[in-house]
């Protein structure tokens, strides 16, 4: 039975108080907070059973070894991926997806077309053109329209066969557009290209199956599911990474080594070069295992009531515009009121103990596409409460008077 | 009037306000009356680096003192260069290259100075105490 004030209890710092009042935490979409369940993970790793893992032969290393493989496969079966080999540990998604760009970089080859969505994170635009200056190869954009919903038949139109990699967003971080993935994965794969979902922003809310999605790559960060920061994933595809060169040369990453020649371990070693964020890895499974004991669908239908509720409560203040109306979103709102700098309005709501962002969300063409300088952003995670919403929309309400 | 002088006046001005809304109110009004900047200066050229806002900052020598005037497209950032403007501005370049800013603590706003801080009150001292350089030189 979802509870929001038996949740809340799982999470000491939403106890806290900033600037003398309590803490109202609306950036979940920036990194969501830490359960104690993981807390005691991360605590117990340290003070129980730290060792470096894989080469050890002593107690220590061949049980931080087992528990950070478990992570593996607690990480597999959640994202349903055929084979433990095919999630690589990352220290985010953005590692995730240089080790794919950086991997594509001697298989792309001049005037190979690379597509990226309009509503992009700049994680999963600069790393393209990168690739594309070393290559040679064309970075063409999907656009949008004023809703924040990608424009499909622009898609298709862009497709072709010099069409080699597409990547997108499953959900946006600045609009909280839910993509149509489905779609894009198998009209991508129409023209023989391989397509990268990056699931930062949905993995907290949606259980990608990634065998059911057939999507070749996907990334997710860790802390965007109640885990802790540097640990993240890239699934891909066991075809597509024993393709891949590895990305960073070092220990771990080997099978034999002379001066002459190093041939490379298997998978997963291969992209796991050095000694990787242990602790992380098995904070990472810990997390996964709390939300699903809370039930990601249970979660999604909460949320979805919080942000009818926000949108509803923040719509009624005059001047109010949202950015990101797809029909098809999750709990995010990005906001601007006329006349007022998003920087003015979450100033004044951290006075008030409000965290939000503002700016421009590592989404600068979103931006620009709708002229502004930038959004005020508050996203919803499941331990939020309408209450909260409650306080947010007086606190907007109180800015834009002192504002405007 | 000396660079100390003034803002031992303006922490004076701060010390009579009981809370934060109080502050940030004034700085919103220093903000709405702060002398604009010339529309051709607004220039990227002008933009300092490192705010989330857009701060344009120009300076221009009257005999032997520097004048700045500025602006910003967020209003309590406006009020924060208001207030250092009033501060260096109509000073001698190396008046202005030697001030301290310890006001700013004094005044409330040390979170302000924080580099995480995207309003970038630190670019915005350090891009004044440039322009003063850069006059200092031309007047030797």
């Amino acid at each position: 039975m979802f509870d929001v004030n038996e949740i809340r209890k799982d999470f000491p710092i939403l106890d806290r108080k900033v600037n003398g009042k309590p803490l109202v935490y609306l950036d979940n979409a920036a990194t969501s907070q830490t359960p104690r369940q993981v807390i005691d993970v991360i605590v117990e790793y340290y003070q129980n059973y730290n060792a470096n893992i894989h080469r050890g032969v002593h107690a220590l290393s061949q049980e931080a070894t087992d528990k950070y493989e478990q992570a593996r496969i607690k990480i597999q079966k959640h994202f349903n991926a055929a084979k433990a080999h095919e999630i690589i540990f990352t220290s985010g998604t953005t590692h995730s997806i240089n080790i794919v760009a950086n991997g594509f970089s001697s298989l792309l080859k001049k005037g190979d077309e690379v597509l990226v969505s309009a509503m992009e994170h700049h994680s999963n635009i600069v790393p393209w053109q990168m690739l594309c200056e070393r290559t040679g190869g064309l970075l063409k954009v999907i656009p949008m329209n004023q809703d924040g919903e990608l424009l499909m038949d622009e898609y298709d139109k862009l497709l072709s066969d010099k069409t080699k990699l597409v990547f997108c967003n499953h959900i946006s971080n600045a609009l909280g557009t839910i993509n149509p993935i489905e779609e894009i994965i198998e009209k991508a794969h129409g023209v023989g290209a391989a397509v990268l979902i990056d699931g930062a922003q949905a993995a907290p809310h949606i259980v990608a199956d990634v065998q059911a999605l057939d999507v070749d790559f996907y990334t997710i960060s860790a802390h965007k599911v109640c885990g802790p920061t540097g640990a993240g994933m890239l699934y891909g595809k066991e075809e597509l990474l024993t393709k891949l060169p590895p990305y960073q040369g070092g220990g771990e990453m080997i099978a034999e080594v002379t001066f002459e020649k190093t041939s490379y371990a298997d998978l997963p070693h291969k992209f796991e070069a050095g000694t990787p964020n242990i602790c992380g890895g098995i904070a990472f499974g810990a997390a996964l295992d709390y939300m699903n004991s809370i039930g990601f669908d249970d979660i999604a239908k909460y949320e979805h009531e919080l942000l009818e509720y926000a949108t509803q409560k923040l719509l009624e203040i005059d001047k109010l515009k949202i950015y990101g109306t797809a029909k098809d979103k999750t709990s995010v709102i990005s906001f601007n009121i006329e006349g007022v700098h998003p920087y003015d309005i979450g100033s004044i709501l951290d006075k008030l103990g409000i965290a939000v962002r503002t700016g421009h969300h590592c989404a600068q063409p979103i931006m620009d596409f709708f002229n502004i300088p930038g959004t005020v952003r508050a996203s919803f995670c499941f331990y939020n409460t309408k209450e909260e919403v409650d306080v947010l929309v007086e606190g907007v309400k109180r800015a834009k008077n002192m504002l405007l | 009037m000396q660079i100390q002088d003034i803002q031992e006046e303006i922490v004076d001005e701060f010390s009579m306000f009981e809370d934060w809304m109080q502050r940030y109110e004034y700085m919103i009004d220093l903000g709405k009356a702060l002398p604009l900047i010339d529309e051709q200066y607004k220039t990227d050229d002008n933009i300092i680096k490192g705010c989330q806002s857009k701060v344009w900052v120009h300076a221009e020598l009257e005999g032997d003192k520097l004048v700045f005037t500025a602006d910003s497209d967020a209003i309590i950032t406006k009020g924060i260069i208001a207030i250092l403007i009033r501060a260096f501005s109509n000073q001698k370049p190396t008046d202005i290259i030697e001030a301290n800013t310890d006001f700013i603590d004094e005044i409330g706003l040390k979170e302000h100075l924080s580099p995480t801080r995207a309003n970038g009150l630190v670019s915005m001292i350090k891009q004044l105490k440039l322009y003063a350089v850069a006059y200092q030189t031309q007047l030797n």
